[in-house]
């Protein structure tokens, strides 16, 4: 079982990414769960969402609190509480920064590999508009694997519309100009 | 052809009222509504789905509506949750009494105050006396083949059926659903004219007054027929099991055959229950877990069955009775179990309420509990995860 | 004296839901022991206008081929609503057996 937890602001899109993704791994014939933690649904408000990946049906319904990736669609939210919780060790960091994931480190003691994206960057010229959850959602592939690009655009297809070209855009953008980062050992 | 999709418990409700080709949706579009009316009402409105759709100004003109609309002989459904189940309490009662078979999704969420829109079940159990037959799913898969055998148990019985989704942990919950052909759909439930009890032709006097020489009388006629739905329902799930390919009961039971200690729970919680419990079971613990996904009509010999040979029950409940002498679930089963020669002991258990996250431990401290329950007898009401 | 309750029907033969399945079955049950006094029409000064039959709580008002308005003395109560609503005064309470 692989379990993501995804955090953003109200309005970046963290839930319909969660979304997109186990949907995209049903249809590649697995089993998958996506849901969020919902609170007071403002823009730019913390937003938690989670999503489970297993070959097998999954059972459990809670929250995700040891996740073998987190993914962040806003730097500023990695100085908040509880962001890196929980992370395995050896996890992985799926980040939405211009910086450079040294930068990160000592934030995410347990993790092993940093895969860093300007996501904003990329929706601002693709989307015209700061939603960067498209975007974040190639820095997963590429830094994962866990599902094929293809898979995700026709997911997108159905799900966007009109909108789906300009976020497929993103999304492969994003896949090409993620920076992958392994830590090595650490203490 | 089965199809396989991702959606949301609320999706998959969606999804099965559309292949039930039903006549008329009648539904409250605000806060605490779901998706579930949003994707009806795009269906309807992409013309995917030939109905009435009418947003009307609270769910008490909902639920008002769907009565008047039910009693022309439609197939109607609403849905809602929370606050706005509560709103109908007064008509939940007159649907089951004027026996108009209504289907209702309602997304299970705590009641106010504080205001909290998130998962319990206070909601349908303050609506458990008003009559209406209620099942209650447990995943989104479930919510869609619930829904399917809501429209057939209503129009058999003649009484309107709730069927219960957990909010959030299912309604909002992307997840596998196969999803049957609309053509096996159709054959399970045809569109067939149902009695029109309101036409100039064929003209009732419906919602009339019931004086106390006739009010009793009625009443036990509504009493009486949710009483014979029992079989009913069995027979309607058994049709739909063969048909389908699925297995469904109205108890569901895990660990059974050798347990000792047994949880007994409604709703979405049933998966976290059951993995652990196979983790403890793994360990030598004999536990289990026993699911109602039927409440009313109360499977109370099912229960008495399933539970034959256990020394102590946990039962879960997700809403409370204040000043009662247990919470709805456990007075439930306190009072099935009652006339069992050799009953267990009965540990009632408080948890999850208002969205509180039911974690991994909270379900060991449950087991755990109705293990010493088995050794010492229960103690009083354990409240889960309450912060002192 | 017989209980009223054996007389009425089981909850087994009552129609489904409390419905009543006979329409207008108000017209089987006769009145005329409620009164105290009935409403007499003076056809001279009446206008047909009609007031009479809308506001009568019993639809005990009837209109004949001619356009005349008469009392069904079978449905009527003696409420006198329609001589208090008659604007030509053309009705008149007249107590019964006088």
């Amino acid at each position: 079982m692989l379990e993501i937890r995804w955090h953003g602001r109200g309005g970046q899109g963290a839930v319909t990414a969660a979304e997109i993704l186990a949907t995209g791994v049903i249809n590649e014939g697995k089993y998958a769960q996506a849901f969020a933690a919902f609170g007071p649904e403002r823009r730019g408000a913390p937003v938690l969402a989670f999503t489970r990946i297993s070959d097998s049906e999954i059972l459990t319904r809670c929250q995700i609190y040891e996740p073998d990736i987190i993914v962040i669609l806003d730097k500023n939210l990695c100085t908040m509480e509880g962001v890196g919780d929980g992370l395995k060790k050896g996890g992985t960091v799926v980040l939405n920064t211009n910086q450079k994931a040294e930068d990160f480190l000592y934030m995410f003691k347990n993790a092993g590999k940093f895969a860093t994206i300007d996501a904003t960057e990329i929706a601002l010229r693709e989307l015209g508009t700061p939603i960067t959850n498209t975007s974040i959602l190639g820095a997963l592939v590429r830094a994962t694997g866990v599902v094929r690009l293809e898979t995700l655009e026709e997911v997108m297809k159905q799900r966007f519309g009109q909108y789906a070209e300009k976020n497929i855009s993103a999304v492969r953008s994003a896949f090409k100009e993620t920076a992958l980062f392994e830590t090595g050992e650490r203490e | 052809m089965n199809k396989k999709v991702g959606i949301s418990g609320n999706y998959a409700v969606a999804y099965a009222v559309k292949m039930a080709d039903v006549d008329m949706i009648a539904a409250y579009p605000i806060t605490p509504q779901t998706t579930i009316v949003e994707k009806l009402s795009e269906f309807v409105a992409n013309g995917e789905l030939d109905a009435s759709y009418m947003n009307v100004e609270s769910e008490h003109s909902a639920i008002s509506a769907c009565i008047g609309a039910s009693l022309t002989g439609a197939r109607v459904f609403t849905a809602t949750s929370s606050q706005g189940l509560a709103l109908m309490h007064e008509i939940l009662f007159m649907a089951s009494a004027l026996r108009t078979p209504i289907v209702m999704a309602n997304v299970n969420r705590a009641l106010s105050a504080p205001l909290n829109i998130w998962n319990d079940h206070s909601d349908a159990m303050a609506q458990r006396d008003s009559g209406w037959i209620q099942l209650w799913a447990r995943s989104a898969q479930e919510s869609f083949d619930d829904t399917i055998e809501a429209f057939k148990i209503a129009e058999e019985t003649r009484l309107p059926v709730m069927v219960n989704l957990d909010g959030y942990i299912v309604s909002h919950m992307y997840e596998p659903v196969e999803l049957p052909d609309e053509e096996d759909v159709r054959k399970f439930i045809p569109s067939r004219p149902l009695e029109n009890r309101v036409s100039i032709k064929n003209a009732h006097a419906v919602g009339v007054v019931g004086p106390p020489e006739y009010y009793y009388e009625m009443k036990y006629q509504a009493i009486d027929a949710i009483e014979r739905s029992r079989h009913k329902v069995k027979e309607i799930e058994n049709d739909f099991n063969r048909r389908f390919g699925k297995n469904y009961r109205e108890i569901e039971a895990y660990g059974m055959e050798d347990a000792e200690a047994a949880l007994i729970l409604m709703g979405s919680i049933f998966g976290s229950a059951k993995e652990i419990a196979n983790d403890l079971r793994g360990k030598g613990r004999k536990v289990g877990v026993v699911s109602l996904r039927v409440f009313r009509p109360f499977p109370a010999q099912e229960l008495r069955e399933a539970l034959d040979g256990v020394k102590a029950v946990g039962v879960v409940d997700r809403a409370t009775t204040p000043g009662g002498s247990g919470n709805p679930l456990y007075t439930e089963i306190a009072t099935a179990l009652y006339g069992m020669p050799e009953r267990p002991a009965i540990q009632g258990f408080v948890a999850g309420l208002g969205g509180r996250d039911m974690r991994e431990d909270d379900f060991r401290l449950m087991y755990s509990a109705t293990e010493k329950a088995a050794r010492e007898g229960a103690g009083r009401c354990i409240y889960v995860g309450l912060r002192e | 004296m017989k209980c009223v309750r054996t007389t009425l029907k089981g909850w087994r033969e009552i129609p489904e839901g409390g419905t009543i399945t006979e329409p207008g079955s108000s017209v089987n049950f006769d009145v005329t022991a409620w009164r105290t006094s009935s409403p007499l029409i003076d056809q001279n000064k009446c206008t047909k206008c009609g007031l009479c039959f809308l506001y009568c709580p019993d639809s005990a008002i009837e209109i004949d081929v001619d356009g005349n308005y008469h009392v069904n003395l079978s449905y009527c109560k003696g409420c006198g609503i329609c001589a208090k609503e008659c604007a030509p005064k053309a009705i008149t309470m007249v107590k019964e057996g006088h």
